[in-house]
């Protein structure tokens, strides 16, 4: 029988595989851009770099194959010059960390999600072998959903070496706005498919993308809800990240400064977000997942993704 | 243990009278049907705890159904299962406007929780085309799509929280209402598990604002290759439409004829566009679309001019595997997916190989995701035609695969495509899976026998021996 399957000659990855090995802690360093989420990296851990490079980007696919090493940055470069994207976050890092992170971009609203963006995941297992779950398609349901569990992993069940991701069209347009006292619920309420709609309890921005004249619509509707007017970005973000509902941004759950996304619920504090318990039904997946995909506790020991 | 069942769960709700076993002995597919054990109608997840619980202690393994619209064999119990009807658990629990999602039991129907949630401004975005009667719960097993999920993607995009009942009888609660719950995504893994994993017995859904402006396109062409050709081009310009749909002539013909949709009878095939959003970039979407179609070959192009012929074009897509009915008793509903690219060239290739096994073929597909949709129509009472259908089959998957594609795009493995697993994926790609799958039910009683080829899991033989000698099914 002709056998057609996902398996890879690239020898990059073959190396890849055999740098990971079968034996002794390992994690995978990126740009070290998100290198303290989920605690501290035991010591004597070796760390090793991912392959780099973009395979090929298919516009017409809306795909990208793209080694786990290549930067965002590098990434997102090469897919606007064909006027393409991904639900990667632009603050940096490599795509293998933002994969094994998971955190969404603050446009979360207008470019979708990144777990959802991962169509394929290629990555090296506790004994060292190439693993491929997914497809090379934009709609896959073959078989269990292996790179759902693997992103946003933190590199805990297997070392990131390629992904394929969902790559979406950049929208002609793009602007800024914010207003003073605008009541973010109505505006979030409003408008269609805002990009993203940030609060920080007295100031509302929103960040509208599409067809200019959708844009220019939206705008002028705008000014029915606040004094809204044109700005260059986002407010500077503070440095801890919370984990919340969309309803909790408005129960003062923090009470640090802070800007939340309105309609996403991620908040971004001056201050930690204090630990909170997993479920204990997903807890107890959870541990047996990390035992039977990594048996000796090799990969990234210290961090943790739950408590 | 009937006894034990009718205790958890008042006598009439525990059915295991020869008419209900047959009924649960199949799905939607051609695939022959299995042997259910007693069928249980638990009304919450206490009482789908307690029967979970049971089938435990009796050593039996455990399959959850919606409506049985399944087209790959997923719902088919092997070994003689405890059937899980979720068909007392109907209700919509919450709809939370601030947080954007409805909490909803998994017996909801698909179209019934869009109806609910339209006059509130919102819909449910995966629409299924048995979305009349499918289920929630059977969508997040089959990680369902329909023809908006090219812009909005399938379920899993759309689901944000389920508690789930394991096949110890324990809870967990999956995911979360905040955009990145805390912990493996473990509700990722479990949207389109096939009922493998677990019961889902109250599911969160994504709200979806609904568009202030649509716009419905229907283009003619002389040639089934200038519709898949289009569907590039129009990815390639960068314009995602809401939904991109195909049908050859022979569907079209037939749905003419069944509900009068308004197709042209004569093209070759039609393509089916619809644009959302707001008015302006609706016009400009619109007016691009109907550029490229002329482009790449169109011969007519005409934009719905009202709600009632909108619905009516969508009405003939929707009802196009009813349509059939008229032009053989039965059909086998094929479900690959190719690179959009690949479009033209596989669908030349499932045609000639129609031809050469001498059935009669027709193709409506989602074309917007390369989702391809082969539908072989037959007589069931012919002398060896399941084994032309069957054998047909495989070449299709066959040439799916060759062109870079998958085994299924939303229709699930369930028994069809388990067959094929391992001509997609290597034996460590299998094994990851079947440590995903075991992790959340080690001894593998949830729904045994299904997607993963036996030859990788071991623990299925066991499951599937666990049964009275002779019930085996």
């Amino acid at each position: 029988m002709v056998r057609f399957t996902l398996a890879t000659d690239d020898p990059v990855l073959h190396d890849f595989a055999a740098l990971v090995g079968s034996e002794g802690a390992v994690a995978v360093a990126g740009s070290r851009t998100r290198w303290s989420v989920g605690g501290e990296l035991a010591s004597g851990t070796r760390t090793i770099s991912a392959p780099v490079g973009i395979v090929q980007h298919q516009p017409e696919e809306m795909i990208v194959t793209v080694r786990a090493g290549t930067t965002v940055a590098d990434l997102h470069d090469e897919l606007a010059a064909a006027g393409q994207r991904t639900a990667l976050p632009q603050r940096g890092g490599t795509v293998g960390g933002a994969v094994a992170v998971g955190e969404n971009c603050l446009d979360r609203l207008g470019r979708g999600s990144v777990r959802d963006a991962v169509l394929q995941v290629r990555f090296v297992n506790a004994h060292g072998q190439l693993v491929t779950g997914g497809g090379p398609v934009v709609k896959n349901v073959t078989g269990f959903n292996v790179p759902k569990l693997i992103t946003g992993s933190l590199g805990t069940l297997g070392c990131i070496a390629e992904v394929i991701l969902r790559t979406n069209p950049t929208p002609p347009k793009s602007r800024w706005l914010k207003a003073d006292g605008a009541e973010p619920k109505k505006v979030f309420a409003a408008l269609l498919h805002p990009a993203a709609v940030l609060w920080d309890g007295t100031t509302t921005w929103v960040h509208l993308e599409g067809h200019e004249a959708d844009v220019d619509a939206e705008t002028a509707m705008l000014a029915s809800l606040g004094d809204f007017a044109t700005c260059d970005g986002p407010p500077d973000l503070p440095a801890h990240r919370w984990r919340l509902s969309p309803s909790q941004i408005f129960r003062q759950c923090v009470s640090a400064p802070f800007v939340a996304s309105v309609g996403v619920g991620t908040t971004w504090a001056s201050v930690a977000q204090p630990k909170r318990p997993l479920d204990r039904g997903a807890s107890v997946v959870a541990k047996r997942m990390k035992d039977t995909f990594d048996q000796d506790h090799r990969f990234n020991p210290g961090r943790c993704l739950w408590t | 243990m009937i006894t034990e069942l009718r205790d958890a769960l008042g006598a009439s709700h525990v059915r295991d009278d020869a008419a209900t076993l047959l009924l649960h002995a199949h799905d939607s597919s051609v695939f022959e049907g299995g042997v259910s054990g007693p069928v249980c109608y638990p009304v919450d997840t206490a009482q789908v705890q307690a029967v979970v619980r049971i089938a435990a202690a009796h050593g039996r393994s455990i399959v959850p159904r919606g409506a049985g619209t399944g087209l790959a064999g997923g719902a088919i119990p092997l070994g003689a299962p405890i059937v899980v009807s979720t068909g007392r658990m109907t209700q919509i629990l919450e709809v939370d406007e601030v947080n954007m999602v409805a909490w909803v039991e998994p017996g909801v129907i698909n179209l019934d929780l869009t109806k609910h949630l339209r006059p509130m401004g919102f819909h449910y975005a995966p629409d299924p085309s048995s979305q009349q009667v499918c289920t929630i719960g059977g969508n997040v097993a089959n990680n369902s799509g329909g023809p908006h999920c090219l812009a909005y993607g399938v379920t899993d995009a759309h689901v944000l929280a389920i508690e789930v009942v394991l096949s110890d009888g324990s809870i967990a609660v999956l995911g979360g209402l905040e955009d990145e719950p805390d912990g493996y995504d473990l509700r990722g893994a479990f949207v389109g598990s096939e009922g493998m994993l677990g019961i889902a017995t109250r599911i969160a859904v994504r709200l979806t604002k609904n568009p202030p402006a649509v716009a419905t396109l229907l283009l003619a062409y002389d040639a089934v290759a200038d519709a898949a050709n289009t569907v590039s081009a129009v990815i390639a310009a960068g314009v995602v439409p809401a939904a991109m749909e195909v049908m050859d002539q022979r569907i079209t013909i037939a749905v003419e004829n069944f509900v009068g949709a308004g197709y042209p009878r004569d093209a070759a095939a039609v393509l089916l566009v619809e644009v959302e959003g707001l008015s302006s970039g609706v016009a400009i979407d619109a007016a691009q679309i109907e550029a490229i179609g002329l482009a790449n070959g169109a011969t007519n192009v005409r934009t719905a001019a009202t709600a009632l012929e909108r619905e009516l074009l969508w009405k003939g897509r929707k009802t196009a595997f009813g349509a059939i009915a008229q032009l053989a008793p039965d059909y086998y509903l094929h479900d690959t997916v190719v690179p959009r690219a690949k479009l033209a060239e596989v669908l030349q290739q499932i045609y000639e190989i129609a031809d050469r096994y001498d059935l009669t073929i027709m193709n409506v597909f989602h074309a917007g995701d390369g989702n391809l949709h082969p539908l072989i129509v037959f007589d069931g009472r012919d002398e060896g035609v399941l084994d032309r259908v069957h054998a047909a089959g495989a070449e299709i998957v066959a040439a799916s695969l060759a062109a870079g594609g998958v085994l299924s795009g939303e229709h699930g493995v369930g028994v069809e495509k388990q067959p094929y697993m391992d001509q997609m994926f290597g034996p460590n790609d299998l094994k990851a899976q079947e440590r995903l799958r075991k992790a959340f039910d080690p001894y593998c009683r949830q729904n045994p026998g299904k997607v993963i080829p036996s030859a990788h899991s071991c623990a299925d033989i066991q499951a599937l021996k666990a049964v009275p000698k002779g019930i085996w099914g």
